[in-house]
């Protein structure tokens, strides 16, 4: 195979593969809809979705649902309706976009969202209860809330084998079990650790895989934008975490991004500045958002976004398939965990990825919708600054709500960014002299 | 002998300002921006060419800054209004670390270093609160000209709080403390305390290092300047030429590519 005929089979096909899975898999959860098959309504941060997969749930992700609206730009219609229902605007934009959902009979812009037959979440954040909530009220279903334990300081200060983490995995395995005894009865499936063992394998692949695909954007140029591209690659380890799909997704994304490595092909942009992105994503204007920064040659090389929003696969866990409630509970307790701690204790980890990311300015983004990731990001700012002679900058929007997304404001912001990461430069090369 | 002109489109106000190759300025003007954003930038520059009795084949380059700098549209580039205060405040007051320039509707509070360049800045959000606007919003309501509001809150005695972080609610809290019997001059100076102190949040936010040199039309203002003065503990760089200073920096990055032959520095030619 020639170079050519290499780069037109491999570069660029995780966006497209990324895209058409993500068709299938709403085209899968609108013919359960139709079907009236209930769904296990779950959260990016734990979503437990090799094991939910044994009981065979449709898989929901309301926050995907939540923030694909917004990039199709109809956000504002659900917002409107939850607020008409009487939610306030202060409320997660994420809640109010799926609670207008369900308001609807489960219409959304890229299908039918089945109705939750049951719901899990995680205490990554607060407002998943809350949220979880809502739904036990609205169809009468369970909502099993998985408590994991937090580090107890900045790292992991409580490691594998320690016995304050044998602890810990025992108490979140116990309530694993009690999970599975929750499926069984929603189900009406038996449990089947033979499944549960061959989605766990798809899972590890995933998790080496997404790994492997952030560690590979230490190259320079960048192989992928973290917050346009990244966010496909995010969605499928996510919506397709312990399945066949999502692990062939990684294999071959691993590949192409290898291959790009490796021939020094960059994203579509001739790369100026490597920057980290820190928070979510402006979905209400998200590819204009993204613009903003590639104007001017900018590509983010990594974001917080898409360590704490991958479930942990972040960390390329393998599970150990022969002891596999034990190693699940492990898997589980290491990523919940390690996505509070990107929240609690994100410095030395962004200080970290400055140097092995080669990064020459870093942008953070609060949210008014998310005070849990957004709370802070002030202070933190300031103590990434104290470790790194790095430039920061820090402009405020949503992920949602188009309302508090002022486009004129941000641009203004950013090109003042880029100004003076230019001057920066400049003056560096002058004093080089 | 080489012009330089920096066009600083505003929200309110659209000023332009010529300068020669040894940093002199040789014309300036301004004038009410308007719904006309393009004819602002073309009659401002042409009046600051008037005034320094230049032709327009005289000025080799213009840089556009300001929300309107893309509407420079004889401009050959575009540089953003806080890099360009931050450089026109280190060349009217070379020990400027801290800049905070009060515009129509947004503040700025920029650290800039010793060379001029800017290090961090904040601005506020999505709310006109703390600016200029506000103050627009209180002589309404008050039916003073904006020239008095100043002088007439430097009469006042005894602040009163105004709570509002809203402008628009600012014209009703106004009207109610008028209801109360409090007097105009007590009104007026709480709501330049309002202003003064949620731009000093902005400056504590990048750190309040001095000198502080105080920009942007609000400068005009006695009583800010006063209150600014007073509540961060120094004396704030003022001149005649505060209100300009954004066109300022923006003809300075205009000179500079004059001199580097055009070749790309510290902005970009165009969006």
């Amino acid at each position: 195979m020639t170079d050519t005929a290499q780069v037109a089979g491999i570069v660029g096909r995780g966006n497209e593969a990324g895209a058409r899975l993500f068709r299938e898999w709403f085209q899968q959860l609108s013919a359960a809809a139709e079907e009236g098959r209930g769904a296990a309504y779950v959260f990016v941060m734990g979503s437990l979705a090799e094991l939910l997969r044994v009981f065979d749930f449709p898989i929901v992700f309301p926050e995907i649902n939540s923030l694909q609206a917004a990039v199709r730009r109809v956000a504002h219609e659900y917002l409107n309706e939850a607020e008409n229902y009487g939610y306030s605007p202060d409320i997660c934009g994420y809640v109010k976009a799926d609670v207008a959902v369900q308001l609807r009979g489960g219409t959304h812009p890229m299908g039918k969202i089945p109705k939750p037959a049951l719901a899990v979440a995680t205490n990554a954040c607060n407002t998943y209860i809350k949220w979880g909530e809502i739904w036990e009220r609205m169809y009468g279903i369970p909502l099993f809330t998985l408590d994991v334990p937090g580090s107890r300081g900045a790292g992991l200060a409580s490691p594998p084998g320690s016995a304050d983490f044998e602890q810990d995995r025992r108490y979140v395995e116990a309530q694993l079990r009690e999970l599975i005894t929750l499926c069984e009865r929603v189900s009406g499936r038996p449990f089947d650790i033979d499944r549960l063992r061959e989605h766990m394998g798809h899972a590890n692949t995933l998790s080496a895989g997404w790994r492997r695909v952030l560690e590979l954007n230490r190259s320079r140029p960048a192989v992928f934008n973290a917050l346009s591209d990244g966010t496909i690659y995010l969605g499928v380890a996510n919506g397709f975490r312990g399945a066949p799909e999502g692990a062939a997704f990684f294999r071959d994304l691993v590949e192409e991004m290898t291959y790009k490595a490796e021939h020094g092909i960059g994203t579509a942009i001739a790369e100026q500045w490597r920057l980290l992105f820190v928070g979510v994503p402006c979905y209400p204007i998200f590819r204009r958002f993204s613009e903003l920064f590639t104007d001017w040659g900018g590509v983010f090389v990594h974001s917080t976004y898409l360590w704490f929003a991958s479930g942990g696969a972040n960390l390329g866990f393998t599970y150990d398939l022969t002891r596999p409630l034990e190693s699940l509970a492990e898997g589980v307790l290491l990523g919940v965990r390690d996505a509070m701690d990107s929240m609690f204790f994100q410095t030395p980890a962004l200080a970290e990825m400055i140097d092995t990311h080669r990064a020459d300015g870093v942008v953070y983004h609060p949210i008014k919708s998310c005070r849990t990731v957004s709370t802070g990001l002030a202070d933190t700012r300031r103590a990434l600054m104290a470790l790194r002679d790095v430039p920061s900058l820090f402009v405020e929007s949503d992920m949602m709500d188009r309302r508090v997304v002022s486009e004129a404001q941000m641009k203004n912001r950013i090109d003042a960014f880029f100004e003076g990461l230019a001057t920066r430069r400049h003056q560096g090369a002058a004093a080089a002299l | 002998m080489a012009y330089a002109a920096g066009v600083d489109v505003g929200s309110t106000q659209t000023k332009a300002v010529i300068i020669d190759e040894a940093r002199r300025i040789v014309g300036r003007a301004l004038a009410e921006t308007g719904a006309n954003v393009m004819r602002a930038a073309e009659t401002t520059f042409q009046a600051a060419l008037h005034a320094g009795d230049l032709s327009e084949e005289a000025v080799e380059f213009v840089v556009g800054t300001g929300y309107g700098r893309y509407k420079v549209t004889f401009g050959n580039a575009q540089v953003t209004e806080i890099s360009c205060h931050a450089r026109g405040a280190a060349l009217l007051f070379p020990n400027t670390r801290t800049v905070l320039d009060m515009g129509g509707q947004d503040t700025k509070a920029i650290r800039v270093s010793s060379t001029g360049e800017v290090v961090d800045f904040c601005m506020n959000d999505k709310c006109a609160a703390g600016t200029g606007r506000f103050l627009g919003a209180a002589a309404v309501a008050l039916d003073l000209p904006l020239a008095e509001l100043g002088p007439t809150a430097l009469r006042g005695e005894r602040a009163v709080k105004i709570s509002t972080t809203c402008t628009v609610f600012a014209e009703s809290e106004v009207l109610s403390w008028l209801g109360k019997g409090k007097k105009i001059e007590d009104i007026l100076l709480g709501v330049h305390e309002s202003i003064a102190g949620r731009s000093i949040g902005l400056l504590r936010r990048v750190g309040v290092e001095p000198e502080v040199t105080f920009t942007g039309g609000v400068t005009k203002n006695r009583a800010m300047v006063e209150i600014l003065n007073r509540r961060l503990g120094v004396v704030v760089n003022v001149s005649e030429e505060s209100h300009f200073l954004g066109a300022l920096g923006a003809a300075l990055f205009a000179l500079d590519r004059i001199h580097a032959g055009r070749a790309p520095q510290g902005a970009r030619e165009s969006a």
